[in-house]
């Protein structure tokens, strides 16, 4: 008899398919929310896969702290361009000029928290039930116990005493007025699964992940892209570097490191014999080791 | 560009093993899944560091590799796991999900949970105590979850000075237990996760012992025929209608197949209208494959124009699952709100939604036993019983033991929302 076999990759496929379309069928206005990193670029992929020959039935929010790479936006907007979804861009900057929020000062000042008013705020503003996210489990020790369907309250917060059990492929998206879930359709990928994926699937990536000669300023094991949002300190400057990016986020706080990875297998060779943790290279996450699971709570991705 | 090529064909060709781990507090549980995880190189340097700080801190002798899979604050200060926690590790040909479900007496509901998605169990105990009520539980709830296979650490066996004949005693206590179970296959293995002993590497402490390690037994162990590939189920999610000139008339059913095997021109029978037509094409992204199998996520098109919705299944004309309202199972309570006889509540089956009521409480078993306790009906957290249950409207089902993904349901509190039982039908 023939073997039916399938490979890990397209088991891990099907997975989050039966998960998009889940979430499509369950929920009355799914939004995906596109970082554009490469697990949400894999998440696009995804959502493509899942609906073709069909567009994606959901649009994509990207939230957006105004310090981007600017290859990060051209990418994005290509790729919404070629797959036909409609972009929401929900800007912290907005929400400081409104004064809803007030930025950090300083040394090493961030706008990584406040993405969580942005988010909250685009998801209440258009009225967003589901959620979808590209964290995976294992980021980070917090996000083990994350289910793919992780329930939030109305005040967006997380907890982890009171998840509902998920078993078999049956997930659970029922709620009340208010509520709301995120998805993560690719929680049971690892991060070499997602670079082997977009190897085979050949996706496009943005060119920062491979490495290119870049200015930047070692700080706290790291290197940071010169920009404007960046204050160097009187024994800091700025020194031309090979270097690639593992994780893409914001500017000031998104780490490169020294890589001459240049095509995906030599990225993937790289993570095989890697020694560090792809958040390893992100100062926001050095904060403190609970950092993850208390912004979290908060609403966090 | 060439080898590299190669590697990546072989990687795409890795297989997957789901397991879960179970064991009581303190049979070590965490510290071979530590072990595991180390060993096979999945743990970066900035995550040991961080353990031999926290290992440093607490005035550890040595790394404490538990702390590997110590997952939130909470639980950090009570120092117990407390939820199933989900980790990932490979090996060349095989990559690994771990279901770590905690060992605490009344966390019953996460050993369920994770034995759901699960292909193998590995079960730990403690070479001091042996086989306890704790690792009769573990093992019933392997069995009634259908896991295949079994894998029984004999752990801590450098406190019995390596002893052949206390595993050979453990191995036998064990044996006599598991007959009355439904696991086909059951492997023994003793161990030290704390040195490592049978773990990765094969012990020089244990020469008496001829068997495989820990981790080639993992590696090894067969699954393909875990899935059911006889019966022909295909639960439709999804109707994919796309709003364009090139797709104008095309209709696909999409979702994920549930057992055997569909072909572009088999005869195929919509459940529930009983309509009949035949398959045009399987396809995936971009593609028309010649067959679709469990547990692929597919789009199927029909020759005729038939209605068929979300929550419809199709099968074939001759080989069609049961249809019907009452329906016989057994429930694992998940909730602490127990059941209510002649409760009503809302279910998921495949993908079906649907409410019942709950007819009849039938027996409770004694989970460490696995005798029915006469005289008591309650079902709470944690029990698990046999049920009968009346359907809204019909289910399209298979025994569970026939196939996992069309004999199960989850059972949901209507005014919570909450998931409060899993259900396998019998
Ligand atoms: N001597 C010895 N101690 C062990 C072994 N495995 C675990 N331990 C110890 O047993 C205790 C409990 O282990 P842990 O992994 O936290 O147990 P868990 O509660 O099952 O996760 C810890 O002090 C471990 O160091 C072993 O193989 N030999």
């Amino acid at each position: 008899m023939r073997k039916y076999k399938l490979s890990h990759i397209r088991q891990l496929e099907a997975e989050s398919i039966h998960i998009m379309r889940e979430v499509a069928a369950q929920f009355e206005n799914p939004v995906l929310m596109f970082s554009g990193g490469k697990d949400s670029i894999t998440m696009a992929r995804l959502a493509e896969k899942a609906f073709w020959p069909a567009k994606i039935p959901f649009p994509f929010l990207h939230v957006d702290t105004g310090h981007n790479f600017e290859e990060t936006i051209e990418f994005r907007d290509e790729l919404m361009d070629r797959l036909g979804v409609n972009l929401i861009v929900a800007k912290v900057q907005d929400l400081i000029d409104s004064g809803r929020v007030k930025e950090e000062n300083g040394f090493n000042a961030s706008r990584n928290k406040l993405q969580i008013p942005a988010l909250l705020q685009a998801l209440e503003e258009h009225g967003f039930d589901a959620a979808f996210g590209g964290a995976r489990r294992d980021e980070e020790k917090a996000r083990a116990k994350e289910r793919f369907f992780s329930h939030r309250d109305e005040f967006s917060q997380w907890d982890p005493k009171n998840q509902r059990p998920e078993l078999w492929n049956l997930y659970n998206g029922r709620k009340n007025n208010g509520e709301h879930f995120r998805v993560f359709p690719l929680s049971n990928w690892t991060e070499m699964d997602v670079w082997q994926y977009i190897a085979a699937e050949d996706i496009g990536i943005p060119n920062l992940y491979l490495a290119h000669e870049r200015e930047v300023v070692e700080r706290a094991d790291t290197y940071l892209a010169k920009s404007e949002f960046i204050t160097l300190t009187d024994d800091e400057e700025y020194e031309m570097k090979t270097v690639r990016f593992r994780t893409i986020g914001d500017m000031t706080c998104t780490g490169a490191f020294k890589s001459d990875a240049s095509t995906v297998p030599q990225i993937i060779e790289e993570v095989a014999s890697a020694r560090v943790t792809e958040r390893g290279n992100r100062t926001d996450d050095k904060r403190a080791e609970a950092a993850m699971e208390e912004r979290k709570k908060q609403g966090y991705f | 560009m060439s080898t590299n090529n190669t590697d990546a064909k072989k990687y795409l060709d890795m297989d997957l093993l789901r397991f879960s781990t179970a064991g009581s507090v303190d049979d070590g549980k965490s510290t071979l899944i530590g072990r595991l995880l180390y060993d096979s190189k999945s743990i970066f340097d900035d995550q040991m560091e961080k353990i031999e700080e926290s290992s440093r801190r607490k005035g550890d002798e040595y790394t404490n590799l538990a702390l590997i899979t110590d997952g939130l604050s909470a639980e950090r200060e009570q120092g117990i796991t407390i939820d199933v926690a989900y980790r990932y590790f490979s090996t060349p040909n095989r990559k690994f999900i771990i279901a770590d479900t905690p060992g605490h007496v009344q966390y019953t509901r996460n050993m369920v949970t994770g034995a759901s998605t699960s292909n193998l169990a590995v079960i730990l105990v403690d070479a001091r105590k042996g086989v306890i009520e704790q690792t009769c539980r573990h093992s019933f709830i392997a069995s009634l979850l259908q896991i295949e296979h079994i894998v029984l650490c004999v752990n801590k066996m450098d406190l019995v000075d390596y002893s052949e004949e206390r595993f050979k005693e453990i191995r036998e206590e064990f044996r006599s237990f598991s007959s009355k179970l439904d696991v086909p296959d059951i492997h023994y293995i003793p161990i030290s996760a704390l040195y490592g002993d049978n773990v990765v590497e094969k012990s020089e402490n244990m020469p008496w012992y001829g068997g495989s390690t820990l981790l080639y037994t993992l590696e090894n162990v067969q699954v393909d025929s875990d899935y059911n590939h006889v019966d022909s189920r295909f639960p439709v999610q999804w109707v994919t209608r796309p709003q364009s000139d090139d797709y104008h008339d095309y209709r696909g059913y999409a979702g994920k197949v549930a057992g055997g095997v569909f072909k572009p021109g088999d005869e195929v029978i919509a459940l529930p209208s009983g309509f009949t037509s035949t398959i045009d094409t399987v396809e995936t992204y971009q593609k028309e494959e010649d067959e679709v199998y469990q547990p692929m996520s597919i789009t199927m098109t029909l020759e005729d124009d038939i209605d068929i919705s979300r929550g419809d299944m199709i099968a074939k004309p001759d080989n069609q699952p049961t249809v019907g309202q009452d329906i016989d199972m057994m429930v694992c309570w998940l909730n602490k709100e127990p059941l209510q006889a002649n409760g009503k509540y809302a279910i998921k089956h495949t993908t079906k939604d649907a409410r019942c009521i709950i007819k009849e409480v039938k027996y409770k078993v004694n989970i460490n036993t696995l005798h029915r306790v006469e005289g008591d009906k309650n079902i709470g957290l944690n029990d698990i019983g046999r049920v009968q249950i009346r359907t809204t409207e019909p289910l399209f089902y298979d025994s569970y033991k026939q196939n996992r993904a069309t004999g199960s349901l989850i059972i949901i509190d209507e005014y919570t929302n909450e998931t409060v039982a899993a259900g396998m039908i019998i």
